[in-house]
């Protein structure tokens, strides 16, 4: 009993890190590193009528905003997402680039269990991904035992920014002089 | 002149008469010129209602994104949206949360005393939880089993603890909370397991469903490893019950604690699709120092759940080693059970499974104690939270008396 009491102890002094508790990387963290320090001002995608079905084939309910904002240049866009895994949101940072996955990260994890998603060897199941007929992932992705709903809620989150992409790219077209 | 002559040269008079015509029609290139800038004129006009329009629609949005910045009304479950970054952000503090689970259950058994058949609803789970900050949250779980008190059902608090964020990776936790151990004990929501009842081993061996009160660390050491360390109520079984251990959960309901119980767990999940876990729980008297033929018990208890594409593969281990006389003697000294449960994915919403089950709860004699059964079935999930199950059971036990061989249909769900 002693010994598990300086357990706790140690335990609480273990070096807490400078962000809160589960935020592993803030937004600006996360774009600032997709686009080298030169972040492009931010667009706006809005989710209406052909969208706003789409977004909702792939996450199973209504997205709960009319517009999504996103980052891009070239052939490369980044979004921050989120999706509920048991019971709290948990926010990605998603990469596209032409028309693939590139990166997937967990940015803030807010639930007590599931946080395992976040670590390279899980994510790096997404990288290349696209998406098919179905607007499903083109591949299986293997799951974490005890992490069923965060791994669901990851899957969703890179289907949909996949999509979201394609309908970026379709937005900038350049009118013709 | 030849008539032959006269047709072409008539048609051809014919077409410079109506080509004439045609020119005295058409605009003047004066009349073409302010035709062209009326034209552009429109078009810089409606150029520039279509930008006003633009204009309009984003400062609507933004409006709206605004709006849902606000905080939420007391003890609603919110959304919030972040204005910078967008849509949302979450876990602020008020947050309450609701989620359950539930599963109904037709078993058709051959017994040694009769055909049984039942309909049961096992158990209806509601779950309450609440964050009191970003660092301290609540949840709860509360289980009606059997649908009706009156008759064999039952209403427990499976679980009702606080947690406390210690840092980033490590946590702590005080009050009811689930025994880290094994698959189901901790993790049971119907469309998560295979088998319309939970598997005997677990049932009869862990002995899931287990909670206890106390207090417990839980965290990640690094990369893949996750730990749990418990200090809480022990069991108290006893003769009369063969010292079984699932007779022995006290369920914190003034449970005696002049013996507490330690349980350490140590897993792995550093491959996608694979887990590898431990659990030991050391209780230096299981009977609650009531039988002075009782001593400690130790519980060592492994698994793996390995999933690669549409195969998956779990197999559990788990053994009381129970001191003392009183145990020895009914050969309860040593109960052990294991179960290996191959799958497959047919299909992402239809899954089949086989499992070996063989437990023994007085192992540590010849009596004829242990039991085998064989399961084969179905799990159909039309949709990810919602499962329709069946399974054939066949059951091959030292005492065939106990033997329960039949069918099992279930309906559960989880949100």
């Amino acid at each position: 009993m002693n010994r598990l009491l300086l357990l706790v102890a140690l335990l609480g002094l273990l070096p807490a890190h400078l962000v809160a508790r589960g935020t592993y990387q803030t937004p600006d963290e996360f774009l600032t590193g997709v686009f080298d320090g030169q972040v492009p001002g931010p667009r706006v995608l809005w989710l209406t009528g052909e969208r706003k079905a789409a977004a909702k084939k792939i996450l199973g309910h209504s997205y709960p905003s009319l517009r999504v904002r996103y980052w891009m240049r070239d052939a490369r866009s980044a979004w921050i997402l989120e999706e509920i895994g048991k019971d709290m949101p948990i926010t990605f940072g998603v990469v596209i680039e032409n028309g693939r996955l590139a990166q997937i990260k967990v940015l803030v994890f807010r639930e007590s269990r599931g946080a395992e998603i976040r670590h390279p060897f899980f994510t790096e199941q997404f990288e290349g991904a696209a998406l098919d007929r179905e607007l499903a992932l083109d591949r299986p992705i293997d799951g974490i035992s005890g992490a069923t709903l965060s791994v669901r809620a990851m899957k969703k989150i890179a289907a949909l920014a996949l999509y979201l992409d394609t309908q970026a790219q379709l937005q900038h077209v350049t009118p013709s002089p | 002149m030849k008539l032959s002559m006269l047709t072409p040269i008539s048609v051809t008079l014919a077409a410079l008469v109506g080509a004439q015509a045609q020119a005295a029609d058409m605009p003047s290139r004066e009349e073409m010129w302010r035709i062209i800038q009326r034209q552009q004129h429109e078009i810089e006009t409606l150029k520039r209602q279509q930008q006003s329009t633009e204009e309009k629609v984003e400062a609507t949005g933004e409006v709206l994104d605004s709006l849902q910045t606000a905080a939420p009304a007391s003890g609603t479950v919110y959304t919030e949206l972040g204005a910078k970054h967008g849509p949302f952000e979450h876990g602020k503090a008020g947050k309450t949360v609701v989620g359950g689970y539930g599963e109904l259950h037709y078993n058709n058994l051959d017994t040694d005393s009769g055909n049984k058949k039942e309909i049961d609803f096992h158990r209806a789970i509601l779950f309450l939880g609440h964050q009191f900050s970003d660092d301290i949250r609540f949840f709860s779980e509360i289980e009606y089993e059997h649908a009706d008190t009156s008759a064999n059902g039952a209403v427990e608090l499976e679980q009702a603890y606080l947690e406390f964020d210690l840092n980033d990776r490590h946590s702590a936790r005080a009050g009811l909370f689930l025994v880290p151990v094994g698959f189901l004990n901790e993790t049971h929501e119907p469309p998560g397991f295979y088998g319309v009842e939970r598997n005997p081993v677990e049932t009869n061996i862990i002995p899931t469903t287990w909670w206890v009160g106390g207090a417990a660390l839980k965290g990640e050491l690094a990369p893949g490893w996750g730990y749990d360390l418990a200090v809480h109520e022990g069991l108290d079984t006893g003769a009369a019950s063969n010292y079984a251990v699932r007779s022995g959960r006290q369920k914190t309901s003034e449970a005696d604690a002049s013996d507490l119980a330690a349980t350490g767990r140590i897993k792995w999940t550093g491959i996608a699709g694979v887990e590898v876990a431990a659990s030991v729980q050391y209780q230096q008297d299981v009977t609650q120092g009531q039988d002075a033929g009782a001593g400690n018990a130790w519980l060592y208890e492994a698994h793996t759940d390995i999933r690669r594409g549409r195969f998956g593969l779990r197999a559990l281990y788990a053994l009381w080693d129970l001191d003392g006389s009183g145990p020895a003697s009914v050969g309860a000294d040593e109960q052990k059970g294991f179960y290996i449960e191959p799958s497959f994915k047919v299909t992402p919403k239809l899954g089949l499974f086989a499992r070996y089950n063989q437990w023994d709860n007085r192992a540590g004699n010849g009596s004829d104690s242990e039991k085998k059964e064989y399961q084969i079935g179905l799990s159909y999930w039309p949709h990810p939270d919602v499962v329709l199950k069946a399974d054939y059971q066949t059951q091959d036990n030292e005492n065939s008396s106990t033997e329960e061989d039949g069918f099992n249909l279930g309906v559960g769900y989880q949100f």
